[in-house]
């Protein structure tokens, strides 16, 4: 019989970064009684990293922007895999949604004329970004949580959740643990929305914080749902390098949106070299071209440096590949080059950009409004996820709902910056919503002890090989050497033969996972947490690499060395994750819905 | 590669004691990588805090070498490394585990404070106009990553333990945010005199030397609303209006 404490929820929302947030908002203002479950500590979750800003096409600063642009832009930038269907939501309440924040406090830099400032971010048409400097993150999630914190919301802080209850093919609430003391507590719930969050921590360089394991995603799979999109994993093409212990942290985009240029050894902006076709149109000729776009100049177009994530960063890598490379193996980022353009360089950018002159500054020694910062790619976010319905945020489970980076569908093969931000609020409040109204319509599901004690003895299970005796493995080493491997074989550019290694090594370290053991209590043990983190990565790493292995062409953050082209028929469908009767993961094709010819059209009218 | 030693607290609720490690650093290493590396090779259950490694989310707060600080900001080539480095929990909270400090106290205080309340919408097309000037005093205190040094070093909380009656910098920076917030028309004057206990605040400015944002929390948020509490409430004018009122 397993201790734990319990507690009930109509909605139960895993996750308190901005789609959790959003989520538990609008199921509590919808009339359900809702608890919160974060990992850390309320309000330190990875949003509070996003510096771009929030896109939505409000029309602020280019009177010609709007939804249609929007979902065109997002579309293009995905490669026409996104369900468009959310596509087109996402496009049409962001603007309301970033609206919403302003009415419960957020302060958003102004127009001149006194509305909310609007930036320049890449595959953005016109300036759509709403942003705070580069601090946009922090903006939204204290605001949802200071606007969360008064409607009676449970928080259960530092808290972790291990398994899924459900019941006859529902869900029926979560088993977890909290924190301080190591004890369990189980939470009975009607409707549960899953808002985790990404998976960055199976790669090495990733700007993800310990968070980012893919619990979500492992939840859903081993409850039954489908994940989708798995191969698609953005590289960010700006992470700082050096030193080597600040590899991976975010560079934000609005370094290049506020005219910050890529830069090779040799000084050359070599981003002019390689335009992907269906980005010309839309590209500047000329340097002195992108440098009036950046400074809002609606008859230039935009600079090559600001063309989607995936393009760029496979830029840098062939840059590095072929020697052109900065001395630590990236390449230059300048922003300081703006003196030539503007006598308050210096102030503007520590105006525009005051998190990142702070964070080169103090971590690496470098004043950027002096001297250019170098930067590579770094594992940034994660397209695919759970498979959701469109307008409920469902996934295949009934009563399981999922929102922000842990769903999927929205982005494609690739997300756009500053979409991310929009995705929490537009879909964390439909999933809330929706949550809420499964609840009420629902009676409660039964709890099954058998599925509680199971979950109980895995979760302890590391405590017992401590103390038994036999070979036994540590949970840090273990967790270094899977992130290492994904970095080397499941990276930006991708082989089969180096994919099937990866498949090897991932059976291989599940073994070695069968034998973790840890020291110490219960009590806030992060070798026992680091432990528990290593089946859900274990997943994660599997279902991104088969995946990658069935796609055999190159689209978005997918590159395939031994398929580089995109492939028509590849692109009709999406890739299906889901777990088999023998626990074993099954992988099917999804074909994609035909486009209503609105949508078409409007696809059409923006190529 | 050089080693540094470190004094890491480690214990429970109850009780504790410095314990002695030692490790290897890099170039560019910060206490928060040391601590991991410790984590990692010797004292796998030493509990910390932290999320995103660049000063962002307030969450690896600790003392060093007796200073509130964030880990992951203080670089190990900015300390003295002929002594030990002295690593422990933010002592103005109750203790957990190692370097981890019950902090649920800050959370408690924040939620009474009045939340905000926004004007009517007054602009024609249902939302309202602010401009930049108006917002910049605002954008400063909403800078704040709740980091909690402010309060750690606090002297009206660390050594007078007065948590019941006063909330602290954090939280008149907060309130401030609010109270200069360009939409707002809720009045938090009357709470910070009493509930809030501003008058406890003597100004010595340790919490703006502390804060990693470089938020000039006393000069800007703190003595702004001393002054709103001295307006409303001692100002000679405004008490003969409030008896006037009140006898009428």
């Amino acid at each position: 019989m397993t201790q734990y404490e319990s507690f009930e929820y109509d909605v139960l929302v895993i996750g308190a970064g901005g789609a959790g947030l959003r989520a538990a908002i609008a199921a509590s203002a919808a009339g359900a009684k809702v608890g919160i479950v974060c990992k850390s500590l309320l309000g330190k979750a990875h949003t509070v990293m996003a510096e771009g800003g929030i896109a939505a096409a409000l029309a602020n600063v280019d009177d010609r922007d709007n939804w249609r642009v929007h979902f065109a832009d997002t579309m293009r930038g995905g490669q026409y895999v996104n369900n468009w269907r959310m596509a087109e939501l996402h496009a049409r309440e962001a603007p309301e949604c970033v609206r919403e924040l302003e009415a419960w406090g957020a302060l958003f830099d102004r127009t001149k004329d006194g509305r909310i400032l609007q930036r320049n971010f890449g595959g953005h048409a016109y300036p759509r970004l709403a942003h705070v400097g580069d601090r946009t993150g922090l903006e939204m999630i204290r605001t949802l949580q200071d606007h969360g914190i008064h409607l009676g919301i449970d928080v259960h802080m530092e808290c972790t959740v291990l398994a899924l209850l459900t019941d006859d093919g529902r869900v029926a609430g979560a088993f977890g643990y909290e924190r301080e003391r190591g004890r369990f507590r189980l939470f009975r719930a009607k409707a549960v929305v899953l808002a985790t969050g990404g998976i960055g921590r199976a790669y090495k360089i990733t700007s993800n914080s310990w968070e980012y394991t893919g619990d979500g995603l492992a939840l859903a799979y081993n409850a039954g749902a489908a994940l989708i999109d798995m191969e698609f994993v953005q590289f960010h093409p700006t992470g700082m390098i050096w030193p080597p212990s600040v590899c991976g942290i975010l560079v934000t985009e609005g370094v290049r949106g506020e005219g910050g240029v890529l830069l090779n050894l040799e000084r050359r902006r070599f981003m002019f070299d390689d335009i992907p076709e269906n980005y010309r149109a839309q590209t500047a000729d000329t340097e002195e071209e992108g440098w009036r776009y950046t400074q809002g100049d609606k008859n230039a177009r935009r600079p090559p440096e600001l063309l989607t994530r995936d393009h760029v960063a496979r830029c840098i890598r062939r840059e590095v590949r072929d020697g052109r490379g900065s001395p630590h193996g990236g390449v230059y980022l300048d922003i300081s080059w703006i003196r030539e353009k503007r006598k308050d360089a210096a102030e503007h950018i520590k105006r525009k950009l005051p998190s990142m002159y702070h964070q080169f500054k103090q971590l690496a020694g470098i004043d950027i409004t002096e001297q250019p910062m170098e930067v590579g790619p770094t594992t940034h976010y994660m397209m695919g996820g759970i498979q959701v319905d469109a307008e409920t945020q469902m996934s295949t489970l009934p009563g399981l709902f999922a929102a922000g980076e842990c769903a999927a569908g929205l982005h494609g093969a690739n997300r756009l910056g500053g979409n991310s931000l929009s995705d929490l609020l537009v879909f964390g409040r439909r999933a809330g919503r929706f949550a809420a109204e499964f609840a009420l319509a629902n009676q409660w599901a039964r709890v099954d002890e058998a599925q509680v004690n199971l979950a109980a003895a895995r979760a302890i299970s590391p405590f017992e090989t401590a103390a038994a005796s036999g070979s036994r493995e540590n949970p840090y080493q273990l967790q270094a050497d899977l992130q290492e491997m994904m970095q080397e074989l499941v990276g930006i550019i991708r082989t089969e033969a180096e994919m099937h290694r990866a498949i090897e090594g991932i059976d291989k370290l599940r073994e070695r996972a069968g034998r973790v053991a840890v020291t110490g209590n219960r009590e806030y043990n992060p070798g026992w947490h680091t432990a528990l983190d290593l089946d859900s990565m274990l997943i994660v790493s599997e279902a991104v690499t088969r995946s990658a292995l069935e796609r055999k062409e190159s689209r978005g953050a997918h590159f395939r060395e031994d398929f580089p082209a995109k492939d028509a028929d590849s692109g009709k469908f999406n890739l299906v994750v889901q777990k088999g009767r023998e626990g074993e993961m099954q992988l099917a094709r999804a074909p994609i819905p035909e486009m209503p010819s609105e949508l078409k059209q409007i696809i059409e009218e923006m190529k | 590669m050089p080693t540094a030693t470190f004094r890491i607290w480690r214990g429970d609720a109850e009780s504790g004691k410095f314990e002695e490690y030692t490790a290897e650093f890099a170039k560019g290493m910060v206490v928060l990588d040391a601590m991991h590396r410790i984590q990692a090779e010797q004292a796998p259950d030493l509990a910390l805090r932290w999320n995103c490694k660049a000063g962002k989310c307030g969450s690896c707060s600790a003392e060093v070498n007796g200073t509130p600080r964030l880990m992951c900001m203080t670089q190990m080539s900015a300390l003295p490394l002929d002594e030990p480095v002295s690593v422990e929990p933010l002592r103005a909270f109750p203790p957990i585990k190692d370097l981890v400090a019950d902090v649920s106290w800050n959370f408690r205080v924040k939620k009474q404070i009045k939340p905000f309340k926004p004007r009517t919408p007054d602009a024609a097309d249902g939302t309202w106009r602010m401009y930049q000037e108006d917002v910049d005093r605002v954008q400063e205190f909403r800078k704040c990553i709740e980091c909690f040094l402010c309060q750690d070093v606090c002297h009206v909380l660390r050594e007078h333990h007065l948590h019941d009656e006063f909330i602290g910098p954090r939280y008149f920076v907060y309130a401030a945010a609010l109270e200069m917030h360009p939409l707002d028309v809720e009045d938090r004057v009357g709470e910070l005199k009493k509930a809030h206990g501003i008058g406890y605040c003597n100004i010595t400015k340790c919490c703006t030397r502390v804060c990693p944002e470089s938020i000039t929390i006393t000069d800007n948020a703190i003595i702004p609303l001393k002054e709103r509490v001295v307006d409303q409430f001692y100002d000679p004018v405004t008490r003969l209006f409030r008896i006037f009122r009140r006898s009428t």
